[in-house]
């Protein structure tokens, strides 16, 4: 990292003070967050903050560690350094000493993969109902009133799948609702996954890359879901993504990476003019190209280099 | 004699006996297999242990003077359920749970250990003397007759097919409607996505093998009362013909453990009747190799198809 690039770093506002840009209440707060694999530096010191009702996008040149910070925020991976708390209702939960599936149960953070992993075996339906898992759990007393048919537990079950059904007309799945997911097409597993993943009741969405490969009217409705879930249902969603036209489109906060680090931070117009975003996409070439479609061609070209971040 | 009917029918009721049994022990590693993707081997063990608990349960009661067959057929069934399950219980979160996420031969060489392990525990403590049991169920229902054959259907026979359809309607009804079930198939499709959800996975796992011991344990009950002695082996030869009906039914699949069992069962039964009593047990591996060469996912086994 030259110096110049240093310099630029000193600039932008890395420090947690002050209001989040793009507005909100804090929903997570990430600190110092290092994730070190033997020798390589995955991500390095990076601090955000992201808040509830509000879609954070994190984007970055392939490789910026982008993923790992989801794997981190969910449990996959301990983090060396860092701490990442969650604000919830109940009290606050720091995310990385919380067990993979306590995560989801417990502090409420659902998440999504850049491949899609739906139960493909399940119907539609099923693929929700089994997102309320611990809910029911607990209704059918673990299993055995379930067994026995106990009024209290088909009430549960019958709210479960009221909620379910809400979901599949938000996601416009309603039709498919008994159909196999492994069968459905492309663009509607990917609304799924964002159904089931709401279907947990989560307090803070984490969704990494959920436009992948959508056609741009797929992609559309994606979009009207997301904002959808941020206006109406108030809730804080992290975004990985690598479509422009989707980041600068939707998201109200931006945090850059590059090689680790969090070279910017700020409002989509903040972010979109910063010398250093346009450097790490563009090169050391200082030009005055936007950032977005350039950005969003080289991404799809190096696309396969991006795996090993998954 | 061999021609008739009536000996056909015979042939028919052992089979369907043997089967049942066979199926409720295949149930477990179909089930284990199709969430963690690896044969415990230990199963065999699981289903003797289940008798020797039967078995001691039987003598307790005996001494305490509890004689009354239904109850204390009840009593013992519940033992040996609950019991067996702690040994299901213990056996994966010992032996299994550290190995998570290692090769698969770590498992299997896991699973072999662990089977020699119970095998020489319950030698110990139990010694390798043949265990008898008194008869507790005698006598049955005159099905068939035909000049001086009998074909009669014993009431333990009827017990164990009874028994063992109302437990396998329990239990299919479970992983197909239950929040349990459900779980459980989400862990066996994506078991890190099911843990993203919410699903406690550990939890789930240790409920499959307990639900397994369960339905061994029954196994074993019924094994000891249908032919009245045990030993330390049993579990050896009834894990791998169980293990080769689960692989006959499609391993992974529950409906083809069940099948599978069933198969497998009347296999022995009619080769035991109308060849040689013999090469029951080559008859039964045979159709593990054939099934293995010809067809690999079993009669219900669904293929793994990649999308590309």
């Amino acid at each position: 990292m030259s110096a110049e690039t240093a310099v630029a770093q000193g600039a932008t506002s890395l420090d947690l003070a002050g209001p989040i840009p793009g507005g909100g209440e804090v929903r997570l707060t990430v600190e110092h967050l290092t994730m070190r694999f033997g020798g390589l530096v995955a991500i390095d010191d990076v601090s955000f903050q992201a808040a509830d009702g509000r879609i954070t996008a994190i984007i970055g040149p392939n490789g910026a560690g982008k993923t790992t910070v989801f794997n981190c925020l969910t449990g996959f991976y301990k983090p060396t350094v860092g701490r990442l708390a969650l604000h919830h209702p109940k009290g606050e939960f720091l995310l990385e000493r919380i067990e993979g599936f306590r995560t989801a149960q417990d502090a409420g953070v659902a998440r999504t993969f850049q491949n899609i992993r739906l139960f493909p075996r399940m119907t539609v339906l099923e693929n929700l109902i089994v997102a309320q898992h611990n809910k029911l759990m607990r209704a059918s007393g673990y299993t055995v009133f379930g067994l026995l048919g106990l009024k209290r537990y088909r009430e549960a079950e019958e709210k479960a799948v009221e909620l379910a059904r809400y979901w599949l007309d938000r996601t416009l799945l309603t039709k498919a609702a008994d159909q196999e997911a492994g069968n459905l097409p492309y663009g509607d597993q990917r609304r799924l996954e964002v159904a089931r993943a709401m279907c947990t009741e989560p307090v803070l969405l984490c969704l990494d890359e959920p436009a992948a490969g959508l056609n741009p009217r797929e992609s559309q409705l994606l979009n009207q879901l997301l904002m959808f879930i941020r206006d109406e249902h108030k809730m804080g969603i992290l975004l990985i993504e690598h479509d422009m036209s989707v980041v600068m489109g939707i998201s109200d906060h931006i945090v850059v990476l590059d090689y680790g680090r969090k070279i910017s931070d700020g409002t989509p117009e903040q972010v979109r003019s910063d010398p250093a975003v346009i450097r790490a996409y563009l090169g050391e070439d200082e030009d005055e190209e936007p950032v977005g479609e350039t950005a969003a061609g080289q991404e799809s070209a190096a696309r396969e280099g991006d795996e090993r971040d998954a | 004699m061999q021609n008739t009917f009536a000996y056909f029918l015979d042939q028919l009721i052992n089979g369907l006996t043997l089967g049942s049994i066979y199926g409720l022990i295949a149930i477990g590693y179909t089930m284990v297999y199709g969430i963690i993707g690896m044969i415990n081997f230990a199963h065999g063990e699981i289903f003797m242990i289940g008798a020797f608990i039967s078995i001691i349960t039987f003598l307790i009661l005996g001494l305490a003077g509890i004689t009354w067959v239904p109850l204390a057929l009840l009593i013992v069934l519940i033992a040996a359920m609950m019991l067996t399950s702690v040994y299901g219980w213990a056996l994966e979160r010992v032996a299994y749970r550290p190995l998570r996420g290692s090769p698969r031969l770590a498992a299997l060489i896991t699973a072999i250990g662990m089977s020699i392990f119970f095998q020489n525990y319950v030698q110990l403590l139990q010694s390798a003397r043949n265990k008898p049991m008194q008869p507790v169920i005698s006598g049955g229902v005159e099905v068939m007759r035909e000049g001086d054959y009998v074909v009669s259907l014993g009431y333990m026979q009827g017990i164990i097919m009874v028994l063992t359809i109302v437990l396998m309607a329990i239990f299919s009804l479970m992983i197909a409607r239950t929040t349990l079930g459900r779980a459980q198939r989400a862990c066996e499709q994506d078991r890190d996505m099911a843990a993203l959800i919410g699903v406690n996975v550990d939890r789930t796992i240790s409920l499959t093998f307990v639900i397994g011991a369960t339905l061994a344990s029954v196994a074993g009950m019924m094994f000891l009362l249908y032919y009245g002695v045990i030993d330390f082996f049993i579990g050896f030869l009834a894990g791998i013909k169980a293990f080769t009906a689960a692989v006959l039914g499609g391993i992974g699949s529950l409906p083809g453990a069940m099948l599978g069992g069933l198969l497998i069962g009347l296999i022995e039964a009619f080769w035991s009747g109308y060849f040689t009593v013999e090469y029951k047990d080559v008859a039964a591996f045979s159709i593990l190799v054939l099934v293995l060469i010809f067809r690999p996912t079993g009669l219900l086994g669904k293929p793994d198809i990649e999308k590309v």
